[in-house]
């Protein structure tokens, strides 16, 4: 099975590398979009700031290609957001995968939250297969400051100052906005789902 | 809900663990991957490695570590240590660190902030403070806390998070290596001065200590060293007290 990482210019994709790695899984990271179109899985990371990653993307027709995948796509943190209607951080149009989804900053009540938010929460309600044998309230480590809000689209919920999107999924296209390479073991369980799908 | 962080810190010279007493007095505390795989194991949220090699070598050791503990670890990591530069960064995180801590660099050259923020993000930018009580206020102090500088700790923090800084690792050198508890007083009036998360390190001898810090100093994390590395308190053990004592962390 050929799984490829799309490299653009947001961070931690070695980090994901590293974590399939420890799967026993060999990933490509390319944006060559041939190699794209043809693996068996894609995962589409980033964490960094969407109006620039979407014109990076743009530039180089990745783009459209993204939109055009068949095979199961797992797009992470920045990778999630970019898949839904539109991001408030700088006023970005993203791929509408997510259609209806928006995605907000964080609005804090009160001094105890910070944002962004960076820590291990709870995922709950989850309700996708790329949860098979994950516990309901399972922590996994969030790093950010924009959300997506809840949906029809919505596969599981994580409570911080408000309820939100903490996973989505359109058709073959899933995305979650905690980091799986980062969170133990609950993390490698999701990364093994998804690839098992 | 979010949950209160424990991350143990990992020394570094010439690749291995080591810890001290107020940045003295070294002694092995073993081979930093392994002690990496044992905290991932008993449930530690994050690690720190801050490296203390003064060789001309040290990049590169640094650089094959950080790779070693990249593929090792399931769990988020930041790395410190002699970081001057934004090569110095990308070489770190092309290795698989998650999140880089500066402290001595920024204080010489704040504007390093600005630009490692933005070429890497906020999130993965922890500028760490070290401070001294002088008089009636906090100073900065820097170079492992041998050179006091002009500094108030609290206004630093708040420019260091204006600059960019996505987290602030906070440690009291009056209270390092004591074991006497954090500054939690100090921990208070930051956490209260900026917006972004802060670690607390410094001062942790009991259990007891981690619940101050988080319930009267508001820290968002709390960092130790030698406590575990020795295991003078287990970290499934202090989980389990916190729990009890109804701060939320994740169950180890």
């Amino acid at each position: 099975m050929e799984t490829v990482i799309i490299k653009y210019n947001a961070g931690n994709i070695r980090s994901v590398l590293f974590a399939l790695e420890r799967i026993g899984v060999q990933a490509t990271v390319t944006d060559e979009p041939e190699q794209i179109l043809k693996a068996d899985r894609v995962i589409f990371p980033g964490v960094g700031e969407a109006s620039t990653a979407m014109q990076y993307l743009r530039e180089r027709k990745l783009d459209e290609l993204i939109i055009s995948l068949k095979q199961p796509v797992l797009g992470i943190c920045l990778g999630m957001q970019l898949l839904c209607d539109h991001s408030e951080e700088n006023d970005t149009d993203c791929l509408s995968i997510f259609k209806g989804v928006r995605v907000r900053h964080f609005e804090p009540g009160t001094s105890n939250e910070k944002v962004p938010q960076i820590g291990w929460n709870q995922i709950q309600k989850l309700s996708s297969p790329i949860f098979k044998n994950v516990d309901e309230g399972s922590y996994c480590y969030f790093v950010h400051g924009y959300y997506a809000d809840l949906s029809s689209h919505t596969i599981a919920t994580t409570d911080y100052t408000l309820p939100y999107s903490s996973a989505l999924q359109q058709d073959n296209f899933y995305g979650v906005q905690f980091h799986p390479e980062k969170s133990a073991a609950a993390g490698e369980k999701i990364l093994q789902n998804f690839l098992a799908i | 809900m979010l949950t209160k962080r424990i991350i143990p810190c990992l020394d570094i010279k010439d690749g291995r663990t080591v810890k001290g007493t107020n940045f003295l007095e070294l002694r092995d505390a073993g081979d930093p991957v392994e002690l990496a795989q044992r905290y991932c194991v008993e449930g530690a949220d994050e690690l720190v490695f801050l490296d203390i090699t003064a060789s001309h070598e040290k990049r590169k050791t640094l650089a094959h570590l950080v790779r070693e503990i990249a593929t090792h670890i399931n769990i988020p990591f930041t790395v410190g240590g002699g970081i001057y530069s934004t090569d110095d960064v990308s070489v770190l995180l092309e290795n698989g660190a998650d999140k880089i801590s500066v402290n001595t660099a920024a204080v010489l050259n704040p504007g390093l902030i600005d630009e490692l923020s933005k070429q890497f993000g906020s999130q993965c930018i922890v500028v760490a403070i070290d401070a001294r009580h002088v008089g009636d206020e906090w100073i900065v102090v820097t170079h492992g806390g041998r050179t006091p500088t002009e500094r108030n700790a609290i206004e630093w923090a708040k420019e260091v998070t204006d600059r960019g800084a996505g987290e602030i690792l906070l440690t009291s050198m009056d209270h390092d290596g004591t074991k006497q508890g954090f500054a939690v007083e100090l921990t208070k009036k930051i956490t209260e001065s900026v917006p972004v998360p802060v670690i607390a390190s410094g001062g942790a001898g009991t259990m007891e200590h981690f619940s101050e810090v988080f319930r009267l100093g508001n820290a968002d994390a709390a960092l130790a060293a030698s406590i575990f590395h020795f295991r003078e308190i287990p970290i499934p053990e202090l989980k389990r007290y916190l729990l009890k004592e109804k701060i939320a962390v994740r169950p180890a």
